[in-house]
């Protein structure tokens, strides 16, 4: 495996997280629990996009075939995207959602502060602007956190559902492949091992003060870093990729 | 009391005659401001339901480019809507009541949104005709008499402005296209242009709430003088990009100096406000459905609240 | 249904658009605590590069005058010119400080 070849690949997992994330937060339109929280919800959405973008861009730039951010994010085969499978599960109930968030969040603000070092100045650049959008993220389910574990038994008790349902999804986050080991070995990437500690102690924080108990479940699925999904991703793909899919000769 | 009600009234019509705003806590004639909660609040809810037919194809939009303006396009809905709803409940209404009152069938929102979305040139349509009328109508509505009104008005056409622009755009690269693409811009303009043109309300003659909203300025003008105003910016539009607007009656007046259009059908809109066009009751379970399902989440929220202000 | 919903509770916002300038009311929000009024604000009305920094206060907590003590409330400064500079006389050739 070439850099180049490690760089594209890490650069589809990130770019995969943002686009399958977005994709899900996007089903809120309209389905908000209150009409503030519809517009937070698209917000968040809205900056995964923009992040799936930029990084997409990248990648296709790295892997020099002309071909462009689009072709990357609906042209692929459901074994060609890298994503985590905890951003395909499904958009469930808006705690099941806010969860998601806040598992997804904590990983992505512990490793996008590191990224913002990254060697690769594009990279660094993405980061720098990724980790204030995380940031906000990590804030708003957060106090959602707070708020439906201590508001009513009823809240709290779908909270704790949500954590124990998505729990076994987590452990996916900081696994590393070979392309991560050669990438971070040059200051390019990062160590995703390295942040689970940290990982834990920040959302067993808000959990705990959102009195929620930490699942003890060790199990941990995988395989979307693989290319190996959830069955959640041949249906997101099917409607996300249909019209590029249906008319492959049309510009949109 | 009854002479009250006549200084009142009097006081208030002078204000109005001589074009200063309304606020909320100046005295209005009761039936002022029930008008003003019925045609504000359905204007809130218009913009909310609108977000559906749009929302539709969220998931489907086949760029990374067209999803980003679309949510963000259906986001500056919602917050128009919550704009609305804002300025409404000045008048001294909650937005639970209408909520209440939407959930009933008391309150109406624009009809057009009982038509569905069924090809992503609907997007385009959409914006180009459906928020190019609604963008005439509410830059009439920026003078209107009610001052929260009217500075909702104000921010929503300013957001506005790149709604028609970008479904204009959606169409124009349609017609650019392929045969395919041309076939279902085509198709979506055939399916809107109508309830478009419906969408500013009966012919002035037929127009029963309009006496009084024009002596209260709350109205500054007619239903047929913007409808005529969008025909003759839309026609040159489409005609442009190719497209055939489906009205063989369509002709310009060189006398005039505007289009003529053929008979709009009254009894198809009769027929959809009165609750069986092709989505009224789908638009209606969507909202109820996730209102409902809202509710141990808003629940939550308010016992917290309660929580927190027991401990600080 | 209706006894029990709620759309939570209705606050002010405050927005400054630049670093140093007035705090203008951009309009209201939903929100049931602060931080919520906070974030909601936020979302809704910095989404074009409004704000730099934003203020949210319960409605209920806005007192307004009342339009009948609009006479006596503002009324009585018409008549105070003296407290504008134009009301002054400059000897001619003096210079502005």
């Amino acid at each position: 495996m070439t850099q180049q070849e490690a760089l594209y690949k890490y650069l589809l997992r990130l770019g995969d997280n943002a686009l399958i994330q977005s994709y899900r937060l996007s089903e809120w339109c309209s389905r908000g629990p209150i009409l503030e929280e519809d517009l937070a919800l698209t917000n968040i959405a809205l900056d995964y996009i923009g992040r799936a973008q930029n990084l997409l861009q990248y990648a296709a730039a790295i892997e020099g075939k002309g071909h462009s951010a689009d072709h990357l994010a609906y042209r692929r085969a459901e074994h060609q995207y890298y994503n985590n499978l905890i951003t395909e599960m499904p958009r469930g109930d808006f705690a099941y959602t806010i969860v998601k968030q806040l598992f997804i969040s904590t990983f992505e603000f512990l490793l996008y502060t590191e990224l913002c070092h990254s060697k690769d100045e594009a990279i660094a650049g993405i980061a720098g602007k990724a980790i204030k959008e995380v940031r906000y993220h990590w804030t708003h389910s957060r106090d959602w956190c707070y708020r439906l574990g201590k508001g009513t038994a009823f809240s709290n008790d779908k909270l704790q559902q949500a954590v124990n349902d998505l729990w076994m999804y987590t452990g996916e986050q900081f696994e590393m492949g070979a392309e991560e080991e050669m990438l971070s070995a040059e200051g390019i990437a990062f160590d995703n091992k390295a942040l689970q500690s940290k990982w834990l102690e920040m959302v067993s924080t808000v959990l705990t003060a959102s009195n929620i108990q930490i699942p003890t479940e060790s199990y941990m699925q995988t395989g979307g870093r693989k290319g190996v999904h959830t069955e959640n991703m041949g249906h997101i793909l099917a409607e996300m990729q249909y019209l590029q899919r249906a008319y492959p000769d049309a510009t949109w | 009391m009854m002479m009250d009600a006549i200084i009142i009234e009097n006081a208030f019509q002078e204000k109005i005659d001589r074009d200063l705003c309304i606020e909320p806590k100046d005295q209005m004639p009761e039936k002022y401001r029930l008008h003003l909660i019925r045609q504000m609040s359905q204007h809130a809810h218009s913009e909310v339901i609108g977000m559906q037919p749009e929302g539709n194809w969220i998931t489907r939009a086949p760029s990374l480019r067209s999803k980003q303006i679309l949510l963000a396009k259906i986001q500056d809905e919602g917050g128009h809507g919550l704009y609305l709803y804002s300025a409404t409940e000045t008048l001294g209404i909650s937005r639970e009541e209408m909520i209440e009152q939407l959930h009933s069938g008391k309150a109406k929102y624009a009809n057009i949104f009982n038509y569905p979305s069924l090809n992503w040139a609907d997007i385009g349509a959409i914006g180009w005709l459906v928020d190019g009328a609604a963008i005439v109508n509410q830059v009439s509505l920026q003078r209107t008499s009610y001052g929260p009104y009217a500075r909702a008005m104000v921010r929503i056409c300013k957001e506005e402005s790149f709604h028609q622009r970008q479904g204009y755009e959606i169409m124009a690269n349609m017609m650019k296209g392929s045969t395919e693409q041309k076939e279902m811009a085509q198709d979506a303009m055939n399916r809107w242009w109508w309830p478009a043109l419906m969408m500013f309300g009966p012919h002035d003659s037929d127009s029963p709430n309009s006496g009084n909203a024009f002596i209260w300025k709350i109205k500054r003008q007619s239903n047929d003088v913007l409808r005529q105003r969008f025909i003759d910016k839309t026609v040159q539009q489409a005609e442009l990009i190719g497209l055939t607007v489906p009205d063989k009656d369509l002709k310009w007046n060189e006398e005039k100096q505007c289009y003529d259009h053929g008979a709009i059908d009254w009894e198809e809109f009769n027929r959809v406000i009165n609750g069986n066009g092709p989505c009224n009751k789908q638009r209606m379970d969507h909202h109820i459905k996730y209102h409902n399902e809202g509710a141990w989440v808003r629940e939550a929220a308010a016992a917290y609240q309660k929580q927190i202000n027991e401990f600080n | 249904m209706s006894t029990t919903d709620t759309q939570l509770d209705l606050w002010e916002v405050f927005i400054q658009s630049r670093p140093g300038s007035h705090y203008t009311h951009a309009g209201s929000v939903h929100a049931s605590d602060n931080q919520m009024a906070l974030q909601n604000a936020r979302d809704i009305y910095t989404r074009r590069n409004e704000g730099t920094s934003i203020w949210v206060v319960p409605a209920k907590y806005v007192t307004a005058s009342n339009p009948e003590d609009a006479g006596m409330f503002f009324d009585p400064s018409n008549d105070k010119m003296y407290r504008h500079p134009t009301f002054y006389k400059m000897p001619e050739g003096a210079k502005q400080i």
